[in-house]
């Protein structure tokens, strides 16, 4: 079955300092705080003018990091308990920016794909946010039959959150919405599914 | 490309729009309504001068929704290859033109928030259409717009009455210089800037948006480079086996179609790589015209694009 080889799988080069840039936003969530850690230790001297860090507190030890993230030399850390909460925030940021600022997202892929979203819906190409993967690969799937969004799944196979259909999960990715395509697995025969194993740890 | 996609217009208009400038409006010769375009097109006008076939783009600059007619704008460069002199010289209303299929290398971004127009004398032209694309749907744009002078700068008028205070307009003659630093410096996230107009400018127009930090994505340029003049040269053709003279005026692409050899091409000016060409061998040095191919690719020798770049020695055997 055709899960993987697809083009739209995003792929995150890791992060680079922007030398131009005069203001840095950073998005990230759980372990994507170390990236931004260590992008300023390997870059820092590049990162000129305002820095921006919003972050999202979704491990046990993020605590830890929001500590971290205050030591760097940034203007601002705004930590938050969830993604969507860190997203909310960071669309406040990006409202009231300008041209030249560096939009940064680290850690998951639904904390990526959800900045990079954001970013594409303020006018920014997807592929002008520099972005670094960190952390689990779980992922967030969008039903193509009833268009509800299932979040956190690990599995190959998973059933709809919202409409209940087995859906194979496929590497084909949509930037607008943020999220992969789920495919119902079973339409011939309803409930013979393949093996179910978790593929995105 | 072949002949199957030009069709015939006739001129219905000469009109001098500034020193140098005269706009043309073509309508349909043939039987087929004119095709409808998006902002910032461009067709290529084929023009048979008394020694060579000469096919030179021009941005379109009437209202996309309008098929009526298509507008052009030429400006007269002295001592070029002929084909703004021939547009000059030897155009007038009533002349039957082929032209190419309207072709947009050079399109808004659908994304974006606002747009940021910057134009450099006869670089005006695609950002005609453009901005008719642009206030059609409700976008935010302004217009940067330098000229020599008020004479020199067709359109001013026009474009200030229909877009009032979203047109600037710099007057070199007076000292004023587009402040492209102090427009970028506070533009909202999610603004594009698109740049045409003369090399150097372009250039400048570019590093000083990279400097004020705008991504390599929101910055957009179109050129209409004619191929530099060289010394004459001799094309081996291995697939269908002939050899053609190029001209120290003509580009290796105008000479093969003189010829009467199909060879690809889209942009014609060293932009969109469709003429991309393998070459087999060469006895002498490419010189290298077009934007297109990377640097590791000019140095490796192997590939050309035929519409913008020649040699310099005596003969290239190509792919084709």
């Amino acid at each position: 079955m055709l899960i993987e080889g697809i083009k739209s799988r995003p792929q995150y080069p890791g992060l680079v300092a922007d030398p131009h840039a005069n203001h840095h936003v950073f998005a990230a969530d759980g372990d994507g705080a170390q990236a931004i850690i260590d992008l300023f230790n390997r870059h820092g001297a590049q990162i000129k003018g305002r820095v921006t860090i919003v972050y999202a507190e979704t491990d046990a030890n993020s605590a830890d990091y929001t500590t971290r993230l205050k030591q760097l030399p940034v203007e601002f850390v705004h930590a938050l308990p969830t993604i969507v909460t860190a997203i909310r925030r960071l669309q406040g940021v990006l409202n009231v920016a300008r041209m030249g600022t560096r939009i940064y997202a680290a850690g998951t892929e639904t904390l990526i794909g959800l900045a990079v979203q954001l970013s594409q819906e303020l006018g920014m190409d997807p592929q002008a946010v520099l972005t670094e993967h960190r952390g689990t690969l779980a992922r967030r799937v969008q039903c193509v039959h009833c268009k509800g969004f299932t979040e956190n799944v690990k599995t190959n196979i998973v059933k709809c959150a919202h409409c209940g259909t087995n859906l194979l999960v496929r590497d084909h990715y949509s930037k607008r919405l943020a999220a992969f395509q789920g495919v119902c697995v079973d339409a011939e025969i309803p409930g013979e599914l393949p093996e179910i194993v978790e593929v995105f740890k | 490309m072949t002949a199957s996609f030009l069709r015939t217009v006739r001129v219905a208009e000469v009109e001098p729009v500034a020193s140098r400038i005269k706009r043309f409006r073509l309508v349909s010769a043939d039987s087929q309504p004119l095709s409808e375009f998006s902002g910032g097109s461009h067709v290529t006008v084929c023009m048979k001068a008394p020694d060579r076939l000469i096919r030179n783009p021009y941005s379109l600059m009437g209202s996309p929704s309008d098929t009526s007619s298509y507008q052009i704008s030429v400006l007269k460069v002295e001592g070029s290859r002929g084909g703004s002199e021939f547009m000059h010289e030897r155009v007038e209303v009533g002349t039957e033109l082929e032209i190419s299929e309207p072709l947009n290398l050079f399109p808004p971004a659908k994304i974006a928030r606002k747009h940021i127009l910057v134009a450099g004398g006869i670089g005006i032209t695609p950002f005609m259409s453009m901005m008719g694309e642009l206030e059609a749907l409700g976008a935010d744009f302004e217009l940067h717009y330098g000229v020599r002078s008020l004479g020199d700068g067709a359109f001013c008028k026009l474009l200030e009455a229909r877009y009032g205070k979203r047109i600037h307009v710099y007057l070199q003659d007076q000292g004023q210089l587009i402040p492209l630093e102090r427009v970028l410096a506070n533009q909202p996230l999610g603004s594009h800037m698109y740049v045409c107009g003369p090399k150097p400018m372009i250039d400048w127009a570019l590093r000083t948006a990279t400097l004020a930090g705008w991504p390599d994505e929101n910055i957009h340029s179109e050129q209409f480079n004619a191929p530099p003049i060289g010394k004459p040269f001799v094309v081996k053709l291995t697939k269908s086996k002939r050899e053609v003279r190029v001209g120290g005026h003509q580009s290796i692409l105008e000479a093969l179609e003189q010829n009467g050899i199909d060879a690809p091409f889209l942009c014609r000016g060293g932009a969109c790589g469709q003429c991309e060409t393998s070459v087999a061998a060469c006895d002498g040095f490419i010189e290298h015209n077009d934007h297109y191919l990377s640097d590791a690719e000019k140095a490796s020798g192997k590939k050309i694009m035929i519409c913008m770049s020649r040699i310099s020695g005596d003969a290239i055997t190509l792919d084709l």
